[in-house]
């Protein structure tokens, strides 16, 4: 896809010229190899476009020093002068001090490493498949509608390689797209989105998108005005991701041990083995997820509170994080783990929340809702009080009454204060889990599965009028 | 300053090659526009907790982008690839993907006219380049702050944090515009928290400095009294966790500059860049209240509010000489007594909408990025004269809070309905300050917000707040911005529990 003219050395072979430029007691170099081609729409045009390739190439030196190991790491993006890059890790770790995270490095990790040499894979304008060809004809219909279509479509492809002074040579390559938009109709002030997430644009189509808001638009054709309070509310899977992909975040063991997480037991420890809800939830990160498959090691720049440079290369697996609804771990790096007595847990990729054996749908949880909203998706989602996991909020693009299982109007939209941990525990019904694309968080993670929920008293805090 | 140094590592690229090749190529494969971006950055993280470095991160990034109207489509290409040939070929992809995109554009590209400014440098207001000091020095420096808190009784956990960003941009478009810039940037940040054991619970008190268009020089206490702030933490802290909670209901409220910054980023910044009103961010950021159709009409504030948007205040993280579009920085009334009278534009939104020319505001947060609409220094400007001191406007507060410091932060799509929290939260009794409470969010729309402003403090209230990472558009970009306010009083705000909200 991109301009190049081939001269970039190769991805394995940057790997192998950090490993021998490297002087320290061990090196790992991580290169992601990164090609995206996107589309933006609004107002029934294409605004913006662009295609582009980049390489990140991240550095790090461990240091045998008095009282264990330290670290200095340099990184870089764009073409890459190796040798430079190895020598400023190398001065960041020679004034370090001991790291509180170090670990031996890892020297076997999954999968077989018979593809390190192959060359990153690319995407291109291409890979947006019939979505960029859809969009023109979609528009029109929309413009003779009296509707407004804007939205986003993007492909891009991740090839990681990772390599380790003591023997790791892994490679994989993690292509993500998505295609999301919204319909506006009467000036805007009814609305509705939909979204897909999927690693290979070829199966999505503007098309069948257009449906689906079409669909939600005539869903809002009777505007009914309600005020704040707390609601009983049908949350459909893309807005579950809303939610729960801030859960997911907050299962920091080290937080939780500190006292200062919603995790955190009074008196001291965590809550871990606490039943959180009657509902059987399974929360998870799995990399070898059926459709959700993402790299199944760890790759890592920068160490963090719970992740750290030296667990690069560790073998990931299906890790529950929440199971038969009770808290069951918490992320640690192996350090932090070793000192806790625990064993080490890092989120993959993805992440899925599930009632093991629910088959209900949406339409069948609309169905059994005798008054509730149902919501389309949530909006600026930030802490509030990080003691209680209290997120705010926005209802955004579509809010509906539902009466006696059925649809009967639109609502106004709604701030929120609601904690994901209470939703858990205030859940009625959970339907099937299925591929979900949270709104607000997909930049940060695409691939993600969870169930409609039906939710008990949730809390509508004040009327937003923005439409 | 007197002198413009710029980057001599940077200068040393190939730079007048590559755009040379880039634009003529652009030019000959027909473009009526063109202009292209040779982009270094160079971020720095430090972060260290209870005194301990978590994590230290040295990225330098270098790429070239770069943006073409053809046949009346934007395209957009970018490379990693710092040579002539990669250039011209890049021109090539860039139409490539015009064309490709063409027939769904149902809305010709134009650009507001902007005159060439031929060659010219300029680099932002610093003394001392971030990136220069050596990592074991900025480490040092985090672990005297932490050691200092966590030495301090009632400090269990201390964090320290330091991102030092340093931006080298060579631009060249097709009407001869050739700049060559240099923005520097520091956010240094420490939060205290203190953990109730047996109880459950804790609290958290963060520095409220602001991140700022300055050097390593504000870290060592240019800009910033350091010193000052790492001494009054610990008490601020101990009396937040015993502070009652606070009782809901409507208040008077004293924002200080350290909270209302946020507000007006939130609910004034964004709510008035013109591509948002007009539809072009529905899908993603949004869209706003204040449409065009109430230009000149609309009763944003009481009248005491006057709001600019510029690009060229002094360490304003927004600051350039020219944006990246070629358009020279500028400085721009948005609300004037009240009233909105201006909106942010860039070049194609100015052409589309008649307004003659830009003002400015494009910008792209990469090379590998093309440059859309984004925030200037958008400020609410103090009162005429002397003005109120802070404590005045707290002496006219009968019944109320002063608010200090950002927290949490939202607001709706069109940019009406927000919430926020803060560090600190004072009661005011009588006109006089008597102790913290907590929990305490404020909830308002904006134009109520606005109109109920009573009084902005004076010149000596106006302080510099902001932040690095505004974000908007897809795919995603981040971008820095400076927010200059004075002290201002509210009457009847809506003040929330935030325990209450949680249901307990």
């Amino acid at each position: 896809m991109s301009a190049g003219t081939g001269r970039l050395t190769a991805a394995d072979r940057v790997v192998d010229q950090v490993l021998e430029a490297s002087r320290s007691d061990g090196c790992v170099v991580i290169v992601e190899e990164l090609s995206q081609a996107e589309v933006r729409f609004a107002n029934n045009t294409v605004t913006t476009n662009g295609t582009r390739r980049d390489r990140g190439v991240s550095v790090i030196a461990f240091r045998e020093t008095e009282g264990g190991t330290a670290v200095g790491t340099a990184s870089s993006s764009g073409a890459t002068d190796v040798i430079d890059l190895v020598r400023r890790a190398e001065a960041n770790a020679a004034t370090a001090q001991a790291a509180e995270d170090a670990a031996p490095l890892v020297t076997r990790g999954h999968p077989a490493a018979d593809d390190f040499a192959d060359p990153p894979v690319m995407t291109s304008l291409a890979g947006l498949g019939t979505v960029l060809t859809g969009l023109g004809d979609a528009f029109r219909r929309a413009s003779a509608a009296g509707t407004r279509l804007a939205g986003y479509a993007e492909h891009q492809v991740s090839t990681f390689y990772l390599g380790s002074s003591t023997g790791l040579r892994l490679r994989y390559v993690e292509p993500t797209g998505k295609l999301e938009a919204v319909a506006r109709a009467d000036g805007g002030a009814r609305s509705a989105w939909a979204a897909t997430g999927a690693d290979d644009l070829a199966t999505v189509h503007v098309e069948e998108l257009k449906e689906r808001l079409d669909r939600r638009l005539s869903w809002g054709e009777r505007k009914l005005d309600l005020a704040a309070g707390r609601y009983e509310v049908v949350l459909p899977p893309d807005a579950v991701a809303d939610l729960v992909v801030p859960l997911g975040d907050a299962t920091s063991g080290r937080e939780a041990e500190e006292g200062r997480s919603v995790f955190s037991a009074p008196g001291g420890g965590t809550r871990v083995g606490e039943s959180l809800s009657s509902q059987q939830f399974s929360l998870r990160s799995d990399p070898f997820a059926a459709g959700l498959e993402c790299t199944p090691f760890l790759v890592t720049g920068a160490s963090g509170q719970d992740v750290s440079v030296f667990d690069n290369g560790l073998p990931l697996e299906r890790t529950d994080w929440i199971s038969d609804g009770c808290l069951a771990r918490l992320q640690y790096h192996r350090a932090g783990a070793a000192r806790s007595g625990v064993e080490a847990a890092a989120p993959a990729h993805n992440l899925i929340l599930e009632v093991p054996g629910a088959t209900s749908s949406l339409e069948e949880l609309i169905g059994r809702t005798e008054r509730g909203l149902l919501l389309t998706c949530l909006w600026y989602i930030r802490d509030v009080d990080p003691e209680t996991l209290l997120l705010t909020g926005l209802t955004r693009d579509g809010v509906y009454l539902v009466e006696h299982g059925e649809i009967v109007g639109s609502v106004n939209n709604f701030r929120f204060n609601e904690s994901p941990v209470d939703l858990l525990s205030k859940t009625i019904e959970a339907g099937r889990t299925e591929r979900a694309l949270s709104r607000e968080w997909n930049e940060w993670l695409n691939r993600t599965a969870m169930p409609a929920l039906r939710v008990a008293e949730f809390n509508m805090s004040s009327v937003s009028p923005a439409t | 300053m007197a002198t413009v140094e710029l980057d001599a590592e940077f200068l040393a690229l190939p730079l007048e090659a590559i755009r040379s090749a880039v634009l003529e190529r652009a030019r000959a494969l027909g473009c009526e526009h063109a202009e292209a971006r040779i982009e270094r950055i160079r971020s720095q993280v430090v972060s260290l907790r209870d005194g301990r470095l978590e994590t230290s991160a040295d990225n330098v990034e270098l790429g070239l982008g770069l943006r073409v109207v053809h046949d009346g489509s934007f395209g957009f290409a970018a490379t990693i690839e710092i040579d002539v040939d990669a250039a011209a070929a890049l021109a090539d992809e860039a139409v490539a993907t015009a064309r490709a995109t063409a027939p769904a554009v149902a809305e010709r590209v134009e650009l507001a006219d902007e005159p060439s400014h031929g060659e010219s440098v300029w680099s932002a207001a610093y003394d001392l380049d971030p990136s220069g000091v050596p990592m074991a020095e900025k480490v040092a420096l985090l672990e005297d702050w932490s050691g200092r808190l966590l030495r301090s009784a009632g400090v269990d956990h201390v964090t320290a944090f330091l991102l030092a960003v340093v931006e080298d941009k060579h631009y060249a478009n097709l009407s001869g515009t050739v700049t060559t810039q240099r923005r520097v940037r520091v956010h240094p940040e420490v939060e205290a928290t203190a953990v109730d054991a047996e109880a459950g619970g804790f609290e958290t008190m963060r520095s409220v400095a602001p991140p700022a268009g300055r050097g390593w020089e504000y870290l060592l206490g240019q800009g910033f009294d350091w010193d000052d702030e790492l001494a009054r933490i610990p008490d601020y802290l101990a009396e937040k966790l015993h502070a009652p909670s606070v009782t809901p209901g409507a208040y008077d409220l004293v924002i200080d500059p350290t909270n209302l910054w946020l507000t007006i980023h939130e609910s004034i910044g964004h709510a008035t860049e013109l591509d948002r009103a007009m539809g072009y961010e529905a899908a993603y950021a949004g869209t706003s209240f204040a449409t065009f159709d109430k230009l000149g009409t609309l009763a944003y504030g009481s009248e005491v509010m006057n709001v600019t948007g510029d690009r060229t205040v002094e360490h304003g993280l927004a600051t350039v000489a020219y944006d990246d579009e070629g358009v020279e920085a500028q400085s721009f009334d948005i609300i004037r007594d009240g009233v909105l009278v201006g909106y942010q534009l860039d070049r194609r939104i100015a052409r589309l909408m008649g307004l003659g020319r830009s003002n400015g505001c494009a910008f792209a947060d990469s090379p590998g990025h093309t440059p859309i609409q984004r925030m200037a220094n958008v400020s609410l400007r103090p009162a005429a004269g002397s003005g109120p001191t802070t404590e005045e406007l707290i002496s006219s507060v009968q019944d109320g809070f002063y608010v200090v410091g950002d927290k949490s932060w939202s607001i709706d799509m069109q940019r009406y309905n927000f919430q926020f929290t803060g560090q600190r939260f004072f009661r005011i009794e009588r006109g006089k300050l008597a102790g913290q409470v907590k929990d305490l969010a404020y909830q308002s729309r904006t134009t109520e917000f606005w109109g109920a402003m009573q009084a902005v403090g004076g010149e000596s209230t106006y302080r510099l707040g902001g932040a690095f990472n505004c974000g908007k558009g897809q795919p995603g970009q981040v971008a820095p911005v400076s927010h200059g306010c004075p002290s201002a009083l509210f009457r009847g705000i809506n003040v929330l529990n935030t325990r209450a909200e949680s249901g307990r």
